[in-house]
């Protein structure tokens, strides 16, 4: 191998292989700032801030039970800001991504009810569809080569109008029927939308499910070959086809994994409120996207990671949550969500700036 | 000189016989592309033979970039034939390409920035450990390995958890090389890797053209720079208006015959002339068009 640069050392003059050589014109960067380069510091710090802020503007917050319910708040969020983040790190959007969630509870609900059947069908149904919408979102965006915007905005007008029409046309009302009485909806129940106790605090399923789909994504995007792709596509979508990356399959996957998120919620919903209003889910994509975004997951693709979003959904339910709490009037919440993910940007910017810099 | 290898425009070139007698891996035989109605290239033959570096050279929309996609699997030839092994192929994906042993480092899409050096060493192929659904990437051995790969092409980086993006120009075209040579390429196609570098990175990059074809691979080495493809060349191939201008083996050609192909040859000493009105420019240096043994000033089709 180094034939060549023994015959003609005059080219250059780099250093002969050897194991203990380096390069000796980078320095080894600090262990803050390397700590500082991680996408989910800034919002750790972040969420750490309005914790201790709320702590002390409302003191009701310190019990276990507001907590739980923080936590709750949160995970209704979380769930479906990591796929969306895994989704924007592979360099795209979902604007359907809450309406997707009203579809799916409606599919269930109605194929149960209306044909009178298990409730398990339904929401096979559901999951069905959903992965459907997700399938169709990535492969419309493939094909056409039209930016995921566009056709999440199509998609999330289309769903939002066969949601209300649909419904009508089927129950002659906004809203489906109470299928609560129905075959299998206990069972459903226990697993999209229970609670079980915990010390005497009453802690809600989702929270568990948050957290182990949380750790399943953080290990998928950092430990696996998918993970690698996601990065790549989303970092530079032409070279990670060039070197031979399935460009195609990781995006229309992840269009996919919203749509498991999306029905993974729209089942908690209907299985909490035994109706699902179909107006509901609209303005929810941004939620989703502005706890991505929060969480460090760069809007452009190919930097983020799935440990961010959940401290950024946690931030959103703190807020949502703490503002009740502190007996402020609810109507600040989005525009404390506003400061916040403007502030979380800035943040996230410098902090990302200083932590490269070499 | 090059008068036998050398022909109109637009005609098929026989392509100068191996000198050490092995197949081609690759070969083009009168290879053609057509975009709808616009021919970006037409009859170019060229072979690839192991252990030597084939230059192709041409000016801007000469026909290069079509060239190296046809042969890396981005587009299809519409007209001639590709050969791989001397059988007759249509890549439909870059993939397809890398499987059968053809490699290629592009200009500027070789890497993906934000992400660390080793993970672009191995993207798209990469090291993984556990049966599925937990199988997992092989960390320690990716790294390890994509180290010392990198030392074995005399790069020595320091830290191959940065971001590849923060590496120099010179530096991550010698990655990419490195990460072609390792995954067992036999053919190598370097789309203009000296074109965004200063001297010394070029040397490097050079360096590491020359490191590749002493392991054995074959070689196309893209470039409008006739100084960097003398210095590696042994087999220069001159595209011009999408069609083969002269192919010739080192042997065959010089330099200077070679920097004047390529800058255009008779369209040079065309200027000439027209410089030799504007007061000042001193024209005395420049070749006069029978100076150029090409006819390629008789071609008679292209444009005026």
């Amino acid at each position: 191998m180094s034939m060549a640069q023994q015959a003609e050392p005059a080219v250059t003059t780099p250093p002969a292989p050897g194991p203990k050589e380096t390069d000796g014109r980078t320095a080894q960067r600090s262990l803050t700032l390397r700590l500082l380069a991680r996408p989910e510091v800034g919002v750790f710090l972040g969420a750490v801030a309005v914790f201790v802020f709320f702590l002390i503007a409302a003191p009701s917050v310190r019990s276990g039970s507001s907590m739980a319910t923080v936590l709750y708040q949160s995970s209704t969020i979380g769930i479906m800001a990591l796929p969306v983040a895994l989704l924007m790190i592979g360099g795209e959007f979902d604007l359907s991504a809450g309406v997707a969630v009203i579809t799916s509870a409606l599919t269930a609900s109605m194929i149960s009810y209306q044909l009178t059947m298990n409730v398990w069908v339904g929401v096979i149904v559901a999951l069905i569809v959903s992965l459907a919408v997700g399938a169709f979102n990535g492969w419309m965006m493939v094909r056409t080569g039209l930016p995921s915007f566009l056709v999440t905005l199509g998609t999330f007008l289309i769903l939002q109008g066969v949601n209300l029409a649909v419904t009508k046309l089927i129950t002659g009302n906004v809203a489906t029927d109470d299928i609560s009485t129905m075959d299998g909806f206990d069972q459903a129940k226990k697993v999209f939308a229970s609670s079980f106790d915990v010390g005497g605090v009453q802690v809600k399923i989702t929270i568990v499910w948050w957290l182990v789909f949380a750790a399943i994504a953080t290990w998928v995007l950092l430990r696996t070959k998918y993970g690698n792709w996601i990065f790549a596509v989303g970092g530079n979508q032409d070279s990670a086809r060039a070197v031979g990356v399935p460009v195609t399959f990781t995006k229309i996957t992840l269009f996919m994994m919203v749509g498991f998120g999306a029905w993974f919620i729209g089942m908690h919903q209907l299985f909490s409120f035994n109706t699902v209003q179909s107006g509901e889910g609209v303005g929810q994509e941004l939620i989703y996207i502005a706890a991505a975004v929060i969480g460090g997951c760069l809007l452009t693709g190919g930097y983020g990671s799935a440990i961010g979003p959940v401290f950024g959904a946690f931030m959103f339910g703190m807020v949502n949550q703490g503002i009740v709490y502190a007996g402020w009037n609810p109507d600040w919440f989005k525009a404390f969500l506003g400061v916040m993910l403007l502030g979380a940007t800035l943040i996230n910017l410098w902090v990302r700036r200083a932590a490269t810099r070499r | 000189m090059t008068t036998n290898g050398s022909g109109p425009a637009g005609a098929i070139l026989p392509d100068a016989p191996p000198k050490d007698g092995t197949a081609p891996i690759v070969e083009l035989r009168g290879a053609g592309k057509a975009y709808g109605n616009i021919r970006a290239l037409h009859g170019v033959s060229l072979a690839v033979h192991p252990g030597q570096v084939t230059c192709v050279l041409g000016d801007n929309g000469a026909g290069k970039s079509t060239l190296i996609k046809i042969i890396s699997g981005l587009h299809q030839h519409t007209e001639g034939e590709f050969l791989v092994d001397g059988a007759p192929v249509r890549f439909s994906t870059p993939r397809e390409a890398l499987d059968k042993g053809i490699a290629t480092v592009y200009q500027d899409l070789a890497t993906v920035p934000l992400m660390p050096v080793w993970r672009n060493f191995f993207l798209g192929s990469e090291m993984t450990k556990g049966p599925w659904p937990i199988q997992r990437l092989d960390i320690d051995r990716m790294k390890k390995t994509a180290d010392q790969e990198l030392r074995n092409m005399g790069i020595v980086l320091d830290d191959l958890d940065q971001p590849i993006g923060t590496l120099s120009g010179g530096q991550r075209q010698s990655v990419a090389i490195a990460r072609a040579v390792y995954f067992g390429a036999r053919v190598l196609i370097l789309d203009e890797p000296t074109a965004a570098l200063g001297v010394k990175q070029s040397g490097v990059v050079l360096k590491y053209i020359a490191a590749a074809r002493d392991r054995g691979l074959g070689v196309i080495f893209i470039t409008h720079n006739p100084h960097h493809a003398y210095m590696v060349g042994d087999h220069f191939s001159v595209l011009r208006l999408g069609t083969m201008e002269l192919s010739a083996a080192r042997s065959e050609v010089s330099l200077e015959e070679l920097t004047n192909h390529m800058a255009g040859g008779a369209e040079l000493a065309a200027l000439k002339h027209e410089l030799a009105q504007v007061r000042g420019v001193d024209v005395d240096e420049l070749p006069e068009a029978e100076d150029l043994k090409a006819p390629a000033a008789a071609t008679p089709e292209g444009t005026s």
